[in-house]
């Protein structure tokens, strides 16, 4: 059985201008200490899908379809029964560590508070334990530090510290939105080894939700790649460097600064903007920035196989 | 380390009170005498020598300079001096007596004012924008807008005269004859607090940080009670500085209506009777107030707050 099994995920948001569909039915599963990347711009629905599994979408958003952690599905779970495995069995990391701390309370009671409940760890015990914690993630002097606030750390710091909060109760599933997004660019890096290398370290299963194929290597087996809500391409990370066959995809790879090509003067980036969630064009999504559209995409494009469990939605690329 | 320079500040404020005070003691007293008119003015003129005796008696015949540093030193030693219109009695005794009546009534009126205001703004900000949010917050509406002294008639009306459970009027000293002034004064600090309340609470409810704390997979009411009240309050707490400083100096009008023996009726009853050290001691005794109040709030923002901080300079 799958660790994680989502089927036909959808997510919607009611706004004054309409309703926004921004997850149109996602599938995937997740085996016990597989990583997965869900790749895609701003809007593609990624975090949202994300959100909407753990039950913490915006008000104005509703959720549908099944998400099943072994066997159970979340999305019908009321929010006490959500509570038992939030932080506990699925912990998140979210992309802006400058706020996603608590101002007013020091590290050690917001550390503190999760192994006390989830684990019901009297004071001292919860306390040494939030202490490793954060020494695994190499916050140095951490029984010091434990009793700062968040506005006493940097960024980087403070990504940290969410990390090892995530990673209190030893989760089945680590989820990190974009958690290097907000940091300067030499703290990136250190944060994406220290994402890779806790993942690794741990053994559990990841989702690591990013715009930047660049830091999937090394961190995820499989690769879903989203655009306009929806599935686009999907295949091991090996398929998806060397072989990608949706032209979003491609263009995302080229996206990718590479320092093996140093005359490449230009950085790539792929032309238009995504389509509008609240007015959806016919047809594939894609279309109006793709260079090989031609007549057939006018019709939408079903995801379907593309050779060695590959996945792709596009006219194109398909098996024959 | 952190209480130290807590201590510490704390230790400046309270110098930096001083020059406030001064200022304050500088203006009132020069605007009382600059207003047309005196203690001892009535319709019928009083014969000059008597006019002349009265005014040596309180020094009021000296250069007005001199008048104003022998205010200061009397001040120095906390001594309002004699009130000019009740005679017989000091200004520190008027204080003395009038205060009590109004702390009492003005403390509770905050109090009250504070647990339900804070009780109704979150309940309401938990249930945004349903009809029970919108009920609230249109009798909060009304609560902020109606006058005072259209509430207490009409409360004395129904508990006093119609259902008769509660005095009308007067000041005993017991429970029963404060229950309605302190009502009248709670009511709008309670809409007050509630709009305050809902708003701020709101926006923490929104916020990445109470997000955080639900992915860690916290019950609800400690998200609430943890995680969003404590910030939702700073708001809330500077607004009941200066607020406890007006309601606990005693409101004229519910003074009036209820016949309360407070300190808000010295007050105007001394400025139209050109009452100077009346005036004065009731003015300073307020601003005092006001300032120590303000400090409070300071204090209890920095407790609150880790990201204040207080360097040394």
């Amino acid at each position: 059985m799958a660790l994680l099994e989502v089927r036909d995920l959808q997510v919607s948001f009611e706004t004054p201008d309409g309703t926004v569909e921004a997850v149109r039915g996602i599938d995937f599963s997740l085996q016990p200490g597989e990583g997965l990347a869900i790749v895609g711009e701003s809007g593609s629905g990624k975090s949202q899908a994300m959100l909407a599994m753990l039950g913490l979408l915006a008000e104005n958003g509703s959720a549908s379809g099944v998400a099943r952690y072994r066997g159970q599905d979340l999305m019908a779970m009321t929010p006490p029964q959500l509570n038992a495995h939030r932080g506990k069995d699925i912990a998140m990391i979210f992309q802006d560590p400058m706020t996603s701390l608590n101002p007013y309370l020091s590290i050690e009671r917001q550390m503190v508070e999760v192994v006390r409940h989830h684990q019901g760890l009297g004071r001292r015990e919860a306390q040494t334990h939030a202490v490793e914690m954060l020494r695994a993630v190499r916050i140095p002097d951490p029984e010091q530090r434990i009793k700062q606030y968040p506005h006493e750390f940097s960024g980087g710091m403070r990504q940290r510290i969410l990390i090892a909060m995530g990673l209190l109760c030893e989760p089945a599933i680590l989820i990190a939105d974009e958690p290097t997004t907000a940091l300067d660019v030499t703290v990136q890096a250190q944060i994406a080894a220290l994402v890779r290398e806790v993942v690794a370290r741990s053994g559990m299963a990841s989702i690591l939700i990013t715009h930047d194929l660049g830091v999937v290597a090394g961190v995820s087996d499989k690769v879903m790649v989203m655009y306009a809500g929806q599935v686009v391409e999907y295949g091991t990370t090996e398929q998806i460097y060397h072989h990608p066959q949706h032209p979003y995809t491609r263009g995302l790879i080229a996206s990718v600064p590479r320092l093996d090509q140093v005359d490449d003067r230009q950085l790539h980036a792929i032309p238009g903007n995504p389509p509008n969630l609240l007015d959806l064009p016919q047809g594939c999504s894609f279309r109006e920035r793709c260079g090989a559209a031609f007549e057939a995409c006018g019709a939408a494009p079903e995801l379907a196989a593309a050779g060695q469990g590959q996945q792709v939605r596009c006219h194109l690329e398909r098996d024959a | 380390m952190r209480q130290q320079s807590l201590l510490r500040h704390a230790g400046q404020r309270l110098l930096g009170v001083l020059p406030t005070l001064l200022l304050l003691i500088t203006v009132v007293f020069f605007l009382m005498r600059i207003a047309p008119g005196g203690p001892f003015d009535s319709e019928k003129a009083l014969p000059p020598d008597i006019q002349a005796n009265l005014e040596a008696k309180y020094h009021l015949d000296e250069p007005l300079l001199q008048q104003y540093f022998r205010y200061l030193g009397q001040i120095l030693v906390l001594d309002f001096g004699p009130s000019f219109q009740y005679k017989d009695w000091t200004v520190n005794e008027l204080i003395a007596q009038g205060f009590p009546v109004s702390l009492t009534i003005g403390g509770f009126a905050m109090l009250l004012g504070f647990l339900v205001g804070v009780t109704v703004g979150v309940l309401s900000a938990l249930r945004q924008n349903t009809a029970a949010d919108y009920a609230t917050m249109g009798f909060a509406m009304l609560g902020v807008s109606i006058p005072n002294f259209v509430v207490a008639p009409v409360l004395i009306l129904l508990f006093a005269v119609y259902a008769g459970w509660l005095p009308a009027g007067g000041w005993d000293g017991g429970w029963r004859s404060a229950v309605l002034p302190v009502i009248t004064l709670a009511l709008p600090v309670i809409a007050y607090i509630a709009r305050l309340m809902r708003g701020s609470m709101i926006e923490m409810l929104h916020s990445n940080f109470i997000r955080t704390a639900r992915a860690k997979g916290l019950p609800e009411w400690h998200v609430i009670l943890r995680h969003a009240l404590k910030p939702a309050l700073l708001p809330v707490i500077s607004y009941m500085g200066p607020a406890t400083a007006a309601l606990i100096t005693g409101s004229v009008v519910i003074e009036r209506i209820f016949a309360i023996p407070g300190l808000g009726s010295y007050f105007v009853q001394g400025a139209l009777n050109r009452d100077y050290t009346l005036v004065m001691g009731v003015v300073i005794f307020y601003g005092f107030l006001i300032i120590m109040l303000n400090f409070i709030v300071d204090m209890l923002y920095s407790i609150l707050n880790p990201k204040i901080r207080y360097e040394e300079r």
